[in-house]
């Protein structure tokens, strides 16, 4: 659409407003996790400190869910680098029969509300008599990470001109060394952003989670528990922000590396 | 040395190489392999598997399940207090559909036409921003919102609005204790979550409405409101629906916002949480989890029929 010199007032207004009410419940919990208010979410806070930082920081009850989310996301994270972009390699190739159908079943997981997700392994786990571990979440959080590495790398192979790989062919290097000298490098930032993407969804999810954890704990249903039935709020305050960063920075990191191109990480979540 | 011999093969990558050159699909199969397995297994197993849950029934008596074919399970879902969940579930859905298109609308539409430069970079992160972050996170600012001594309630007393709130919480139905225990509060928590979702596919079908239409509509003798209804809607309608495609399967859905933020009455996903979880019913669970598919899948084709999948 052709930009317009002018726009109405009315619908600037309408717009701005529009992008603050998507920002400012964010930037509440940032000064939430400075108040001395203990038992209630009192607004404005009565008073600044830092000590809760201190608090949390010496419960022993956050840090083994952190690990968990940590090495969840990392394991679902490098699963899904691989099986996402032998995919779109494979997509970006040729055509073939079944294509469509290919599309469809990468993009499910995340079309699909979570809560089937979640359900359906929960399913398949007590017909198949899989105790609950963390392959069993990792199991869920790989699958929905697919579509994210896919995404990306679909675009970037699209964009890639063919006539390079001929050339690095020509010029004797075998299929290997074009993947490893010609290939890799120039998807190198997409599958970065794309694993970057991954790592945040996973790190964050807690829908498909709470079907496929068990007794287990990742720092998300830490946060549902305390949500559910608080103990120390400040201390799920300063949590919430920290879980905020963790997810933040990678995203707009994503969104640095492949801005400028037509398939800017986070189009399709 | 002669050229023929600097390009024969020299080691087993080379003859790998060789092999897939002469077969291509040899490579297509062993790069699709491992992830179709993958999806296949885990993903579409997975799904089976919970459909054959929903085929099975639990024993009234000894809580087990019996594992033959029936469709009790399913006729249960009829019953007064499960299908008021789902009708429940759907107008939530509905609702919140509506109301991210109408907030969304302004936000897409000024993106897609006046932002230029720096400000639309700025714009398309203002939404995708939000829409990855942490969404445990956001859920819970609003409950910090919403508390009964929390932000809202001290501007609307700020402003001598306090009776007003009051008002609009004694509403039946939709009304409650605080904002944070009400319809209202599910309902706005929805829209903030989900709303980012809609914004991208509209803004990118209004990216796509030729300027030459708006202009010939212009040269014609339309005004400027006649042009937005005549040209700009139809032709963003693809996007709005396919928008509507994720608010709507998201929000029927979630099970976390209406157990943070709402009364105690059941959405789908809080009935098919705690049927598996503390009531052990699991046919009963998966039986719940089927209607929202059903729901997404008469939803879709319905999208498909009106030209939306062209806009995702």
């Amino acid at each position: 659409m052709r930009s317009d010199a002018r726009s109405p007032v009315g619908l600037k207004l309408a717009a701005f407003g529009g992008l603050l009410f998507l920002h400012l419940p964010i930037l509440l919990i940032f000064l939430y996790a400075f108040t001395t208010e203990e038992r209630t979410y009192q607004f404005p806070p009565p008073g600044l400190t830092l000590k809760w930082f201190a608090v949390t920081w010496s419960r022993e009850d956050v840090w083994p869910p952190l690990y968990l989310s940590l090495r969840v996301a990392a394991i679902s994270t490098a699963l899904a680098l691989v099986l996402g972009t032998l995919v779109a390699a494979a997509m970006a190739r040729a055509k073939f029969f079944g294509r469509d159908t290919i599309t469809l079943l990468v993009i499910l997981p995340i079309a699909l509300p979570g809560i089937i997700t979640g359900m359906s392994l929960r399913s398949a786990f007590a017909i198949a008599d899989i105790p609950f571990s963390t392959f069993t979440i990792v199991l869920g959080h790989a699958t929905f990470c697919i579509v994210i590495v896919y995404n990306n790398a679909v675009a970037r192979f699209r964009r890639m001109s063919g006539s390079v790989i001929e050339a690095s062919m020509d010029l004797g290097a075998n299929g290997f060394q074009t993947f490893r000298y010609v290939v890799l490098p120039n998807l190198g930032s997409a599958l970065l952003a794309g694993g970057m993407l991954a790592f945040a969804l996973s790190f964050d999810e807690v829908i498909v989670t709470t079907f496929t954890a068990g007794q287990q704990s990742t720092l998300p249903i830490w946060m549902l528990n305390e949500l559910v039935r608080p103990r120390q709020r400040p201390v799920t305050n300063v949590v919430a922000m920290v879980v905020f960063l963790t997810t933040f920075l990678p995203i707009l990191a994503a969104y640095y590396l492949t801005r400028g191109g037509e398939e800017t990480a986070g189009g399709g979540k | 040395m002669s050229r023929m011999v600097f390009f024969a093969p020299k080691g087993p990558a080379d003859r790998l190489s060789t092999l897939f050159w002469q077969r291509p699909k040899l490579l297509l199969v062993l790069l699709l392999a491992m992830p179709l397995f993958w999806l296949v297994v885990v993903y579409i197993g997975s799904l089976a598997a919970l459909l054959i849950q929903s085929f099975y029934s639990i024993d009234e008596f000894s809580g087990l399940i019996v594992e033959e074919f029936t469709l009790k399970t399913y006729l249960e879902l009829l019953r007064p207090s499960n299908f008021d969940i789902i009708l429940r579930t759907v107008s939530m859905a509905a609702a919140v559909t509506f109301a991210s298109a109408i907030i969304g609308f302004p936000i897409a539409y000024f993106a897609a036409r006046y932002a230029k430069g720096r400000w639309k970079a700025a714009f398309y992160l203002g939404v995708m921003l939000p829409l990855w972050s942490s969404y445990l996170v956001k859920v819970y600012a609003w409950k910090l919102i919403l508390a009964k001594e929390g932000i809202i309630t001290w501007a609307a007393e700020g402003i001598g609005a306090g009776k007003l709130l009051n008002a609009v919480l004694a509403l039946p139905v939709i009304g409650g204790n605080s904002l944070s225990t009400s319809y209202i509060g599910t309902f706005l928590v929805f829209v903030y979550v989900w709303m980012p979702f809609m914004i991208l596919p509209m803004q990118a079908s209004l990216e796509r409405v030729p300027g030459s239409l708006i202009e010939a509509s212009a040269d014609l003798g339309a005004s400027a409101g006649q042009t937005f209804r005549t040209v700009i809607l139809p032709l963003a309608m693809p996007g709005i629906i396919a928008g509507s495609i994720f608010t709507f399967s998201l929000t029927l859905g979630d099970y976390i916002i209406p157990q943070i933020v709402g009364s105690s009455r059941l959405f789908i996903g809080q009935a098919v949480y705690t049927l598996q979880g503390t009531a052990g019913n699991v046919p009963l669970a998966a039986a719940f989890a089927v209607v929202p598919i059903l729901i997404m899948l008469a939803y879709l084709a319905a999208a498909r029929k009106m030209g939306a999948f062209d806009a995702l």
